[in-house]
């Protein structure tokens, strides 16, 4: 019901959909004509009188749930009724009641969460008073008072703030997931209001805006008030979800309540992931029906023919009225329906889902995926996606924060001509850095970061000598940033950068001794090995995408002038004077040296200025930064003049560090046959230094592709050209397309083999043409042909789309992996989920299936956890599979000795409990514990997981071969004991061939062969495996003992029939033989056939498990990797975020605007531990670069922008 | 603090990490080779003993339908005087060894069909003759409203041949003695079913219940020589309502066990005198059938051989999976 009232209500939505919205504040009359939804939210689905019925009424939903009710009916019907009904409600109502039990504790919940969020109290302005007032009772129009740290109660136009400028800081967590801070302002006309009551009372303003939508970066409505019109845009607007900071109180008029807020609209449902082998098993269910249609034919058709034969065999057994041949065949046909139904199997969905619990707690609770530092486990978010872990066969990962570690480290630098940063012994080796390795003690220095640690004594050394040139170095970092020190406490400082790059810098340069204390507009105060000295700043000569450096014109304490300048080395290399050729040969070695140790490298460069002519450029570079066109062309002139005959001063090496075993994960996966592409918003230098750093692409590659083009044709043109590098012999027309059996539908591009390695690297501009209709497939097979793939700057729904190409066209399982609100869409796309729960927001962690803290988690839950939960739900589907087919084949087998009257093999008791009692546990003790080799030679033989990829351990050839398995099984368990018991007696002479002595007999071979063959199937005999086996087959004895005894037979007279059957017949000696014979009958050609296999045609599997079986011991532990020198010519790694810089900014006084309490709010908001975080992908990091309509381009910096935009 | 720290570390317990002791068996050859073997031999030789038992087991038996290539009673096989005695002659050349059973048997006789098992009321036969009978016994629930005891298709039909076996001796027919009591299972007689109890004699305990349509006597009648074995508690009738598991079966109707045939039927001539009331030749066939039995129950030479056969393609798979095994032994190169 609630589904069709539901839909109902959309549809009645759906007639008046809102266009726009009008409301007017403080009238809740006049909005009240629009039923606009209040603030009251209801994420609950049932109350105590609905539950029953609506939940029922879900469950009923279900294709499998809805087949028993339907058995239940038929069972009613006397003429039909081949069971008794316990056979089918029991397991029915088991499985009802273990889901509305779910389901219930569920819906409790979000009662219990609905009601606290309805309950949070707000102050509302209602006739100009102030009272408390609950949430939900908040409408649209009214006028509310937010105090600090509340949360914000529905989307809110702000009024005024008790801040200046009518400023309200607000953090966005619960939102977005970002951790920082954003500022909010309102209009003046309205902030004029402040807090005065009776103004706020009598304020009038209409509004108008859009109809409630998910977006939550845009809004546009406009303000009439006193006949005037404002616009109002996202800056205005409060978002329920939001939490006020260092804000003492603001005002807000509701726009939109409850159901209506960009919150709960954003709350839509996500998109529902199956797995193949879900998908697989809907396939074999329909085909499992059309079995069981042909089967009930069969039988159907044989009653016909046998009433018509066997007439006169009505003396002993009349027919009823009215009953004939034909009609008593199409009655066995739904009896056999009732009988045969264990052939779709009502406990299957209910195991599967049991199974994948499970092994999801299994990965929630691995140790080896926790990561202690941040104390994070692994977290299995969706439960039903297990076994697809074990089957990936793409993997598309972020870099930023995924791969690396979005930490910068100022590693090494080179200083007129000498290279500092590497430590060597006594013989001159190079030695590796390590944990261990000598730190420099920076104890000389008060103000050292004790962060930084640095290994090279050298360059302290250097510093401490006071060489001019190191000191001039540093002086240089120590100066040129844009950086923003906050001194909380006397030499507690904290650095705000731009990015993580230039906070490595500058806390670098901090700790040699030339600290950067403050700035002001004019002024940047520095402590030089101990001395305060005050530079004046001149002009800051701001970093863009173009100009590739930035410099800062300074005059020091003494007068002097000086530029200076860093930037790329290519850049900054043809602006630098003559005389430094010498000192630019050596250092471009040392250059190539950083940028092989996958270092992003930096030069450095001053020069000195006479005061005259800076006076004169002063003033043409004031003239220009107020011009009115051409502004920036100016400004460049001028900074080119300027910038020129620079002397060189040296390099710096910054490590963009990896996360740890990010290389030897991706080799361990690429070895598992997985692919990995790296999907990232960085630019193509970082992308591509990140792959080499991490190994994907190597120099040894036989080539790497980039593709750069600027319009379709040369994409194509590019894309052509690998291609047919690759593959010269491949067709160059178009693009080969298998076409599956249902035409268009299927459309599979293969994989084509090619010789040797090949890398490709296209940017967002390239594949934005390539992911276009006419070259996605062009793309993709270029793209398939190569080893590695690296997309850089492309934009989140770029990402998803990759994603969506590769689903669509490859048959392979696809898994994202990322950490922020950019990977949200290709972890939604694929068709898993990783989230990295880093330091950054929560967004793609609550938009996974699966999240831990670290990269090289990955291959732990591919290669073990994965693999492991795709062979145990195989094994169990195949195994599920052959004992409930072999038990229903049975039936099949006998209805030609019954007369095909529906007649069951079984007791009725056995067949109920079959499924939900004697081979329940076993089964599922294989699902959950089984293994074929432990997780250290699952690592250490990667290859184990191709079978997975490939489908290999549960398909429709596997089914089909259950199937012939089952039906032999259940020949062989009707037939022997049909022979073996045919016109025998007991061996005093009386009856063991009656039907109840051979339903036991048969139930018993049944049930020991199946037992048998799942210990066949079984590799991992744990401790709770032999119970669950042995036990069932204990309880199996017990049980029917117990039913078959003489007490339960006086107890419920008629209800256990069976009595005595199981002492009467089980102390025969031909039974037990014949119980012997059938199980030995049934498992031995197994045995056989699968160890003739293994000798023939070993699997991996067969291969590793049999060295495990050799070694007895654990792998060898895997050999120590050395990190792998090389020197590059490639060189990477412009040290400075994407955007434009805030140079202006901090030259422009304005940001000093802010009063003082204001302004530790926006710098250090006291209530959050802040500064400068290196971990956190603040700071205009926007890997999008400019994107305007991104979420993410909201940054902590954005508090300047809205000061400089006041 | 650190335990703080730790606060989401997961349990290092086996269970949890997945790190719980196993027995971890494989299909290797030291395993599966001389499994096979033993089995064989282990099956051969159960095998030879079963079919050295069974070819000991003695079986004599008799068509009696009176129709086609058996013409045994053909005189009654039209059912058309009833009660109608025809004779089965044989004779025996040496000992039936005892003690011997005399087994009535019928053939394409589909007990097992489902509409016939259920057509039965087991409260009833628990000895509650006064509520009414279940609606499975449809068609013979009531008649003229009275309840039928015992009601149901299977009682209906109870087998009512009845047989008496003579030795012919020097021309003279001597009786021999057939012993009818406790050939039902012991729990048929005990447990599951129960007389009516009422005052007086069992009689009045069925009182206002009808007998089934084809019995000639009601149920309290049905052994006029022994009053301790009538009513549910007849042991033919326990015999006839265990339902056979096949079409093709045989039941249990005396066993030869006193005087001086203790020891089994003495070589010589036999009459068995049969009292041919029940029809069956229109569908299948009915049979007498003497036999002895063994510690593993009657004749049935079908285990044996099973057995042997089985036996032997275990010793011949074994041979092949050794050749196999010698031959290919998967190596572990490069596993």
């Amino acid at each position: 019901m609630g589904s069709v009232m539901s839909f109902g209500l959309n549809c009645f939505k759906g007639k008046e959909k809102e266009e726009t919205r009008r409301l007017k504040a403080n009238d809740r009359e006049f909005n009240q004509q629009y039923n606009y939804a209040t603030n009251a939210i209801k994420t609950s689905k049932y109350n105590v009188f609905t539950f029953l019925p609506l939940n029922l009424f879900e469950q009923f939903q279900r294709i499998a749930n809805a087949y028993f009710l339907f058995l239940l009916i038929l069972q009613v019907i006397p003429q039909i009724s081949s069971l008794s009904w316990f056979t089918t409600v029991v397991p029915l109502v088991l499985v009802l009641a273990i889901t509305a039990a779910k389901d219930a504790s569920d819906d409790i919940n979000r009662h219990r969460s609905d009601r606290k969020v309805n309950n949070r109290k707000v102050v509302l302005l209602s006739n100009g008073e102030l009272k408390d007032e609950k949430w939900m009772n908040v409408q649209v129009g009214d006028i509310i008072k937010l105090e600090n740290n509340k949360f914000v109660t529905a989307d809110l136009l702000l009024l005024s703030s008790s801040e200046s400028l009518n400023l309200v800081y607000i953090e966005t967590a619960e939102l977005d997931g970002e951790t920082n801070l954003k500022v909010r302002q309102a209009l003046t006309i309205t902030g004029d209001m402040g807090g005065d009551k009776d103004t706020l009372a009598a304020f009038d303003g209409v509004v108008d805006c859009e109809a409630p939508n998910n977006r939550l970066d845009r809004f546009t409505g406009t303000l009439t008030y006193n006949g005037q019109k404002y616009s109002l845009d996202n800056e205005k607007i409060l978002l329920r979800g939001c939490t006020l900071r260092n804000t003492e109180w603001c005002f807000g008029l509701v726009i939109f309540a409850g159901q209506d807020t960009k919150l709960m609209m954003n709350c839509g449902k996500a998109t529902f992931k199956r797995t193949s082998v879900d998908r697989m098993m809907n396939i074999l269910v329909l085909c499992i029906f059309v079995l069981l249609a042909i089967m009930c034919i069969i039988l159907a058709v044989g009653n016909g023919i046998w009433e018509q034969q066997e007439e006169n065999f009505t003396t002993f057994l009349p027919r009823q009225d009215g009953v004939n041949a034909a009609f008593s065949g199409f009655l066995t046909f739904w009896s056999y329906i009732i009988i045969l139904n264990t052939v779709v199997p009502i406990s299957l969905y209910v195991s599967v889902e049991i199974i994948r619990l499970g092994n999801s707690f299994y990965i929630d609770w691995d140790r080896k995926m926790y990561y202690a530092r941040s104390d994070t486990p692994a977290e299995a978010r969706t439960t039903t996606l297990n076994e697809e872990l074990g089957q990936i066969k793409y993997i598309f990962s972020d870099k930023t924060g995924t791969l690396t570690q979005n930490i910068m480290t100022f590693n090494k630098c080179s200083i007129n001509g000498k290279s500092y940063g590497d430590v060597f012994d006594i013989d001159g080796q190079r030695l590796e850095i390590t944990e261990e390795t000598e730190k420099v003690d920076f104890s000389y220095n008060p103000l050292a970061d004790p962060k930084f640690s640095f290994c090279d004594h050298s360059l302290v050394e250097a510093v401490k000598l006071g060489k001019p040139e190191v000191h001039n170095f540093f002086r240089l970092l120590s100066l040129c940033h844009t950086a923003m020190a906050e001194e909380k406490s006397e030499g507690n400082l904290l650095y705000q950068a731009q990015s993580p790059d230039e906070g490595a810098l500058v806390t670098a340069t901090r700790n040699f001794g030339f600290v950067f204390r403050s700035r002001t507009p004019e002024m940047i105060t520095v402590m030089e090995m101990g001395i305060q000295r005050n530079y004046d700043l001149l002009a800051i000569l701001d970093f863009n995408n173009v100009r590739k450096r930035m410099s800062v014109i300074v005059r020091s304490p003494e007068g002097k002038l000086s530029l200076y300048c860093k930037g790329a080395d290519t850049i900054v290399y043809e602006r630098l004077h003559e005389s430094c050729k010498r000192l630019m040969d050596v250092t471009t070695e040392h250059l190539n040296e950083f940028a092989g140790d996958g270092l992003r490298t930096l030069v450095m460069a001053y020069r000195d200025l006479e005061e005259g002519y800076i006076e004169d450029w002063k003033q043409r570079y004031d003239e220009a930064s107020t011009a009115l066109d051409d502004r920036e062309e100016k400004l460049d002139e001028l900074y080119e003049e300027i910038e020129k005959d620079m002397l060189l001063l040296g390099a710096t090496g910054i490590e963009d560090k990896l996360q740890d075993g990010v290389s030897q994960t991706i080799e361990q996966l690429s070895k598992a046959d997985i692919k990995i592409w790296v999907l990232t918003g960085d630019k193509q230098e970082t992308a591509e230094n990140i792959g080499y750093a991490c190994n994907m692409l190597r120099e040894e590659m036989n080539d790497i592709f980039i593709v750069a083009g600027n319009s379709a044709e040369e994409v194509k043109e590019e894309l052509r050209a690998a291609c047919l590098k690759m593959k010269p012999d491949s067709n160059n027309d178009d693009v080969t397309i298998a076409k599956g059996i249902l035409g268009k539908k299927l459309k599979v591009v293969e994989d084509e083999p090619v010789n040797g390695e090949y890398g490709l690297v296209i940017n967002g501009h390239s594949l934005a043409y390539a992911l276009e209709k006419p070259m996605e497939l062009e793309l993709l097979r270029t793209a398939c042909m190569c080893k590695t793939v690296i997309c850089c700057r492309v934009t989140p729904l770029q990402k998803a789309q990759v994603v969506q190409l590769v689903k669509k066209y490859k048959r392979a399982v696809t898994l994202a992996i990322g950490d922020g609100a950019n990977d949200v869409s290709m972890i939604r796309a694929a068709h898993i989920g990783v989230g990295i729960s880093g330091q950054e927001g929560m967004q793609a962690v609550l938009s996974s299936d699966f999240s831990f803290a670290q990269f090289r988690f990955l291959q732990r839950l591919l290669l073990v956890h994965g693999r492991w939960s795709y062979l145990r739900m195989c094994k169990f589907l195949r195994y599920f599979f052959y004992k409930n087919f072999t038990f229903t084949f049975v039936h099949f087998w006998y209805a030609f000795f019954c007369g095909f009257s529906a007649q069951t093999v079984y007791d009725e008791w056995f067949i109920t409990l079959y499924n939900l009692v004697y081979t329940a546990l076993p089964v599922l003790g294989m699902s959950l514990f089984d293994q074929d080799v432990n997780d250290r030679w699952s690592f250490q033989y990667p290859q184990l997981y191709v079978p997975g990829q490939r489908n290999m351990y549960f398909s429709k050839g596997t089914f089909a071969a259950c199937v012939v398995h089952s039906i032999y099984s259940s020949l062989v368990v009707f037939f022997i004991p049909y022979a073996a018991m045919y016109n025998t007696v007991r061996n005093d002479g009386k009856d063991v061939a009656d039907y109840q002595s051979f339903a036991l007999l048969a139930q018993t071979c049944l049930l020991i062969a199946v037992c048998i063959q799942l210990g066949l199937e079984m590799n991992y005999w744990t401790a709770v495996t032999h119970f669950f086996v042995w036990g069932s087959l204990a309880i199996y004895f017990a049980i029917t003992f117990t039913m078959y005894s003489n007490g339960m037979f006086l107890i419920f007279t008629s209800a256990f029939p069976f009595i005595g059957v199981a002492r009467n017949t089980l102390n025969q000696a031909n039974v037990w033989l014949t119980i012997l014979l059938t199980t030995i009958l049934c498992v031995l050609p197994v045995v056989a056939y699968r160890f003739l296999l293994m000798q023939l045609q070993p699997t991996i599997n067969d291969k590793v498990r049999f060295k495990v079986r050799q070694t007895k011991a654990s792998p060898p532990p895997p050999p120590r990797r050395t990190r792998i020198r090389r020197t590059s010519t490639r060189r990477s790694g412009y040290a400075f975020s994407h955007a434009q810089g805030y140079g202006d900014l901090m030259t422009s006084k304005r940001f000093l605007r802010r009063p003082p309490a204001g302004r530790t709010a926006a710098f250090s908001p006291p209530s959050r531990s802040t500064g400068f975080l290196p971990t956190s992908r603040s700071a205009g990091y926007s890997p999008t670069g400019r994107q305007p309509n991104h979420a993410q381009a909201e940054t902590s910096l954005e508090m300047y922008r809205a000061v400089r935009e006041a | 603090m650190k335990s703080q720290q730790a606060a989401n570390r997961p349990d290092n317990t086996a269970f949890t990490q997945q790190r719980l002791p196993a027995w971890q068996p494989m299909l290797s050859a030291h395993f599966v080779i001389p499994g096979f073997l033993l089995i064989g031999m282990a099956f051969i030789g159960i095998g030879v003993a079963l079919y050295i038992t069974s070819q000991n087991i003695q079986v004599l038996e008799k068509d009696y339908t009176g129709t086609g290539q058996y013409t045994a009673c053909s005189e009654c096989a039209d059912m058309q005087t009833i009660p109608c005695i025809c004779n089965v002659t044989f004779s025996l050349t040496t000992l039936f060894t005892g003690p011997v059973f005399l087994y009535y048997g019928l053939s394409n006789y589909y007990q097992n069909y489902r509409k016939y098992q259920v057509s039965r009321d087991d409260v009833q036969l628990w000895g509650d003759v006064t509520k009414s009978p279940a609606d499975a016994c449809a068609p013979y629930q009531y008649i003229d409203n009275k309840p039928i005891a015992p009601c149901g298709s299977i009682a209906n039909s109870m087998f009512n041949d009845t047989f008496s076996l003579y030795q012919i001796i020097n021309g003279t027919m001597k009786l021999v003695p057939l012993d009818g009591k406790g050939i039902a299972w012991w729990t048929d007689y005990n447990i599951k079913f129960r007389n009516p109890s009422a005052q007086g004699s069992l009689q009045d305990a069925f009182n206002g219940t009808m007998k089934p349509v084809n019995w000639s006597k009601p149920a309290y009648e049905l052994n006029p020589s022994d009053m301790n074995d009538n009513g549910f508690l007849n042991q033919d009738f326990l015999v006839w309502m265990r339902t056979a598991a096949l079409p093709d079966f045989q039941k249990l109707y005396r066993r030869i066990t006193s005087g001086d045939y203790a020891l089994g039927l003495p070589p010589g001539d036999y009459v068995l005198q049969i009292e041919y009331n029940y029809a069956v030749k229109d569908f299948g066939r009915k049979k007498v059938v003497f036999s002895n039995v063994t510690w593993m129950g009657g004749k049935n030479e079908f285990l044996g051989v099973a057995y042997i056969v089985v036996g032997s393609l275990c010793l011949v798979m074994s041979v092949v999976m050794l050749v196999v095994y010698a031959k290919y032994k998967f190596a572990d190169e490069n596993a």
